[in-house]
């Protein structure tokens, strides 16, 4: 049990220790694109042939949270504790282990997998919020504690008050990361505000949008990040008791999340008193089921609960009326991760990234047609050039971009002749599309814009939680329109009828799926509106 | 109905009991009996239903809400094509529908004699192999028809 800052420090300080007695490392990214590649058996390997070649105590073999740069993995970084050198190779098999080892005895990089760091795809970047990922070991609460972990939290609970933090987040300008952009600060004051027994913090990390796994990594990589962003919204606003609450399909993310907090609690960072102040702050974990209507806060929030994910009419909000009816305050993934940083460098620092309206940085998944797809974190504001180009090193294949997808299935389709947009909230919504979690989709002139649309119809149509008519009804009779588009059997008044459908299923709907559900529809037609008119048939 | 004495239950039991039988403690309770059992029987959701003192049709209604849970059983092999926007810009459709007619089933069918289900998913969150599939609890990524029936193939033989 730890009760001090000095006994935190004191931690650090035997592991970093600890950490320097080996002078190299070799991280192996156990990240989830990594693992599905290997990673854990070259993990394996690679400590076999460090202790054959008998380098054990110069160098030391450690898996690590996603780097970002999926498309070449596995990924294994070489890294001189002393001098702080760091040499990234790509794309290693598990034949390549035994010639790595040899590299690192030798002190001769393998330079066919060598990667350059020089290129966009890592000197455009700016890693706030994935400042550990790659680097520590998520499984290890020292490791985090040894690169600056929790020391937010301890000095938080000795020397601030909970409106001072409040209002650090406030003068951020953390805006929420999950999709709508709310401010964060805002938020937590309501709730602060409340006179209420009892209050609770929850974190959400179902990550529905289909094309997305930002949420994944962070939770993967750095889980204590996310846990101590979580006990400081508790200080701030007053709750005792948290939930995370992971979509299923992340398995790992919940093994490792619950580790974290297994360990946590056993150095008393969670639980009674937590650094002899006051303060209490327990967490659990809670399994989604795949309902993508379960991102929803409402909805959410009643799955907590035990029940059928529906979500109900606001007013009341959740931070009067939350879980079990008590006052919440509900983030995302991401802005949780965000909290450390800010508290520990000042909102000055933070407002120093990104722009005045959406300060910060943002991480993005890159998928779809795109030669790095990965996941990247850039300052808000950069230019969709930027990221498809010099970070995205472009549409895969040589062809050509036709349009990037922003959003999910409540965004929008962005064509190619506005690559000169800025990456923020605003814009996007200005241009038809929106923030959404992150995920970045780029097509090239290969794909149907209809058949797009058609997909995220028709994800929300079976996503629909059937409770209100305008979704539970209008999704379908949209997807069965642009089938017809599809086959080329639409007349005009389909036309008509699809721009009507979604102008009502837009205002009529009770949640935010509906009422997003027809943006990707709207998108398509406002920038490639051809496209449908080539499924009319003449008549 | 006297409670079901295969020992399995224990650990749907343990985790009713972490949670205090509360009712909220129906969706763990589910999941732990899933990951069990493999799938959600009848038995199973009477169980859960008795213990934390829930109405069967409740049970049922969460269990059917959430496409994680399955009410029938999984075959021997299991084959999970990922259909999110990543994986279906990249071609999964045609992956699935080279499988169904392979198999002669749809997707979320078991074939005949229970040898293999295929599946669905929204997502695995490991976008950039895209297509990916997980055969049997491995992913495998940045596949091509021809690959994902070889990978069938090689697990069911
Ligand atoms: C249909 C639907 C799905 C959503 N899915 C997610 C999700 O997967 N993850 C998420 O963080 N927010 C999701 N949201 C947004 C949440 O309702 C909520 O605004 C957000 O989690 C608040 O956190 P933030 O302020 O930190 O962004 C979804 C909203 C809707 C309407
Ligand atoms: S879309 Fe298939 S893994 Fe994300």
């Amino acid at each position: 049990m730890i009760t001090t800052l000095e006994e935190l420090e004191e931690i650090a300080n035997k592991k970093q220790c600890e950490n320097n007695e080996c002078r190299e490392e070799l991280r192996v990214c156990i990240g989830s694109s990594c693992l599905s590649l290997g990673a854990k058996e070259i993990e394996k390997d690679l400590k076999k042939s460090v202790k054959d070649r008998g380098i054990e105590h110069r160098c030391r073999v450690k898996g690590v949270g996603c780097n970002g740069l999926c498309a070449a993995g596995v990924l294994v970084s070489h890294y001189d504790n002393e001098s702080g050198e760091e040499v990234l190779y790509e794309k290693i098999t598990e034949e390549d282990t035994d010639k790595l080892a040899k590299a690192v005895e030798s002190q001769k990089p393998l330079e066919e997998h060598r990667s350059d760091m020089s290129r966009g795809f890592f000197a455009k970047q700016k890693k706030i919020v994935l400042e550990n990922a790659g680097y520590i070991d998520p499984d290890d609460i020292e490791d985090y504690i040894a690169h600056g972990g929790y020391r937010a939290l301890f000095t938080t609970l000795n020397d601030a008050t909970p409106m001072e933090v409040i209002s650090q987040i406030k003068q951020s300008g953390l805006r929420g990361r999950g999709g709508g952009g709310y401010p964060t600060g805002l938020k937590w004051e309501t709730v602060a505000k409340v006179d209420a027994e009892k209050k609770y913090i929850v974190c959400n990390g179902d990550e529905g949008d289909p094309g997305a796994f930002m949420d994944r990594a962070i939770m993967e990589a750095d889980p204590h990040r996310v846990i101590e962003g979580m006990a400081l919204a508790g200080y701030a606003c007053g709750a005792a008791k948290g939930y995370i609450y992971v979509r299923a399909e992340y398995p790992t993310a919940v093994e490792k999340l619950n580790k974290a907090i297994k360990q946590a609690n056993r150095l008393g960072i969670l639980g009674n008193k937590i650094a002899d102040s006051g303060f209490d702050f327990e967490l659990e974990v809670r399994l989604g089921g795949g309902a993508f209507v379960c991102g929803e806060a409402t909805a959410l929030v009643t799955s907590i609960e035990g029940n059928r994910g529906n979500p109900r009419q606001k007013p009341p909000h959740l931070s009067d009326h939350g879980l079990w009816g008590e006052p919440t305050v509900l983030n995302n993934v991401e802005t949780f991760a965000n909290i450390v940083p800010i508290l520990n460098n000042g909102a000055q620092w933070y407002r120093g990234f990104g722009t005045e309206k959406s300060p910060g940085t943002k991480v993005f998944a890159l998928t779809g047609h795109i030669e790095n797809t990965g996941l990247v974190e850039v300052p808000m504001g950069m230019k969709l050039s930027e990221l498809i180009y010099d970070i995205g090193g472009g549409v895969s294949e040589g062809r050509n971009l036709k349009a990037i997808q922003t959003g999910g299935p409540s965004g929008g389709c962005i064509p190619a002749d506005m690559l000169d947009l800025e990456v923020d909230y605003d814009s996007l919504k200005k241009v038809g599309s929106m923030m959404g979690s992150g995920g970045v989709i780029v097509t090239d002139d290969s794909s149907n814009m209809v058949e797009v649309a058609r997909f995220f119809m028709e994800f929300c149509k079976s996503e629909s939680c059937g409770k209100c008519v305008p979704c539970r009804v209008g999704t379908t009779e949209m997807t069965d329109i642009l089938d017809k588009f599809i086959n080329k059997e639409a007349t005009k008044e389909d036309f008509e009828l699809l721009k009507e459908m979604c102008e009502v299923v837009k205002e009529s709907s009770l949640c935010g799926l509906g009422q997003t559900a027809p943006n990707p529809v709207l998108s398509t037609i406002k920038y490639f509106e051809e496209e449908y008119i080539k499924g009319i048939k003449d008549d | 109905m006297s409670a079901p004495t295969d020992a399995r239950y224990k650990m749907v039991e343990r985790t009713m009991k972490k949670l205090g039988y509360k009712r909220s403690a129906l969706i763990e309770s589910l999941h732990t009996a899933q990951e069990t059992f493999g799938y959600l029987d009848k038995p199973a959701l009477k169980f859960i239903a008795k213990r934390l003192r829930l109405p069967l049709a409740k049970v049922y209604g969460v269990a059917t809400f959430y496409h994680y849970f399955r009410l029938k059983p999984k075959g021997e092999h299991n084959v999970v094509v990922c259909m999110g926007t990543a994986c279906y810009i990249k071609g999964a459709k045609e992956i699935l529908h080279r499988l169904e007619k392979r198999y002669g089933i749809g997707a979320g069918e078991t074939t005949e004699d229970g040898k293999l289900s295929l599946l669905t998913a929204r997502c695995v969150g490991s976008c950039s192999l895209a297509p990916i599939a997980i055969c049997d609890n491995k992913p495998k990524g940045k596949l091509t028809v021809e690959d994902a029936v070889e990978n069938i193939e090689k697990a069911l033989s």
